[in-house]
């Protein structure tokens, strides 16, 4: 591929693509929260759904991060075989700037002595998962979560004898462990198998799918309808101050695992689900897929 | 038409509100957060002066996104942080600094119930997420101290200006939302279960 592509360009996209996913969410999301709007009738709830909706408008008019946790920044990047521009610099100064210029809020800090560079970017921050494809365009996804939701999340290794009815008890449990804590309604990312990174791994990666499309592996699919429709009999609402949607969607990805091991792992979302993805082709053109127009 | 209180709040004002109420603020709202209850507790510790007072304040559990306009600081997004991490230090701040209002989301554990009770304190509930939202209620910023723990951690003094809906979450008498909210939960988790074939 003899691209005109330039690190420069990258740098670009990326503070687009940040900018895009901390101000508007995906049509999935916000169509999930105005029919939750619609459908709750207690006040309390009713009143934290407003304010749900209302923020998502101002922050569309004043192109203004929704939320103030605009997370740390977890890429997905996928680049055609014979790439030959350095992106992983591209992302990472896009990263620097975008903090500046959008802004973002500084939450990347030293785990240990917790000093704040002030701009996202450290040891491995932000973090690049890489796929290659036989396609001529580079994709890039990017995820930012916040905190509140992320330190809810939880992985086990299950025994295979644990099975299907394993792997519900834990996501209920961790559902119901999280309670008010993660800015609920939530979206919940199930990673069943593979290893325990895995399993984390692709709850993660759960989150990517939109919410309204289904497993195509129907069995699959069964289990992410019961367990959505299971978990909104809880009760928790939005906020944990009670109403009937404690959650707006559940997506599974799995992987086969070891004829030993049953590895699960649930990754909770906030209801600002932000992701943003966009394309980026050789002549420099850019197609934004999950923020169009 | 729902209350409108200023900050500093007196003791008596806060014992008034009723649990589920709706409320806004005028008056200084200052953040902080896991850092600033580390920080302020080992000053009180080691017999320091603390750059603020809270007594009778509205402690917000926010780390809000500034944005430095000429030499004035902006308000871009505030909305509350997880109110549940600062469990373990919440009963002895409420204690020693004596705040009127803790505003956050989540709510927060049996300890610190027991000491807002016990010292006159709320617990306002805001909505989390709802950052644009909340930074409208600020109008303008008068200052940051401890800006050397990172944006997010500092205590940043804001002049709130109908800062709200907040809801009174948590009263000065023992009663949270929460708690009534996990007890029907408890009762729904069955039906659930139930549902999913478990026991």
């Amino acid at each position: 591929m003899d691209s005109m592509l330039s690190e420069a360009d990258i740098q670009n996209v990326t503070v687009e693509l940040l900018r895009k996913a901390v101000v508007k969410l995906p049509r999935d999301v916000e169509d999930a929260l105005r029919k939750a709007y619609a459908s709750e009738t207690d006040e309390v709830p009713k009143m934290q759904l407003k304010a749900i909706v209302d923020n998502i408008d101002l922050a569309i008019k004043g192109n203004t991060p929704m939320c103030q946790d605009t997370g740390v920044t977890i890429f997905y990047v996928t680049l055609p075989r014979e790439c030959k521009v350095n992106v992983e610099k591209g992302i990472v100064e896009g990263v620097r700037r975008a903090t500046k210029e959008v802004p973002l809020r500084p939450n990347a800090v030293h785990p240990l002595t917790r000093k704040n560079p002030g701009d996202n970017v450290g040891e491995r921050m932000p973090f690049i998962n890489w796929k290659l494809h036989d396609q001529d365009y580079i994709e890039i996804t990017v995820m930012t979560k916040g905190a509140g939701s992320e330190n809810m999340s939880a992985m086990a290794m299950l025994t295979p004898s644990a099975g299907v009815k394993g792997i519900k008890e834990f996501a209920l449990n961790t559902v119901l462990k999280a309670g008010s804590n993660p800015c609920p309604p939530t979206i919940i990312g199930l990673g069943i198998g593979g290893s325990s990174d895995i399993a984390m791994k692709l709850a993660k990666e759960a989150l990517l799918r939109p919410i309204d499309v289904r497993h195509k592996d129907p069995e699959i699919a069964k289990l992410e309808t019961e367990l959505y429709e299971a978990i909104n009999m809880l009760g928790i609402g939005p906020m944990g101050l009670g109403g009937k949607t404690t959650m707006l969607g559940l997506n599974i990805e799995y992987a086969y695992c070891h004829t030993a091991s049953l590895p699960v792992a649930v990754n909770v979302q906030c209801w600002a689900g932000r992701r943003a993805t966009v394309r980026i082709f050789p002549d420099g053109k850019t197609k934004f897929m999950t923020h169009e127009g | 038409m729902p209350k409108r209180l200023k900050t500093p709040l007196a003791e008596k004002d806060v014992r008034d509100l009723k649990l589920g109420e709706t409320i806004f603020l005028d008056g200084v709202v200052m953040t902080g957060r896991d850092e600033v209850h580390i920080h302020a507790l080992d000053y009180l510790e080691k017999g320091k002066k603390m750059p603020v007072d809270f007594k009778g304040a509205a402690l917000f559990h926010c780390g809000p996104i500034m944005r430095k306009a000429g030499d004035k600081w902006e308000v871009v997004a505030a909305g509350p942080t997880t109110s549940s991490r600062m469990n373990s230090l919440e009963p002895q701040f409420i204690e020693k600094f004596r705040p009127g209002a803790i505003i956050g989301k989540g709510g927060m554990s049996q300890p610190t119930i027991d000491a807002m009770k016990k010292y006159g304190c709320v617990y306002l509930a805001i909505t989390g997420g709802a950052a644009v939202l909340a930074a409208k209620g600020f109008k303008s910023v008068s200052g940051v101290e401890w800006y050397e723990l990172g944006m997010p951690e500092a205590i940043w003094i804001m002049n709130a200006d109908n800062f709200g809906p907040l809801t009174v979450a948590i009263d000065a008498h023992g009663n949270s939302l929460f708690t009534a909210v996990n007890a029907k939960v408890k009762e729904n988790e069955a039906k659930a279960r139930e549902k999913l074939g478990l026991k």
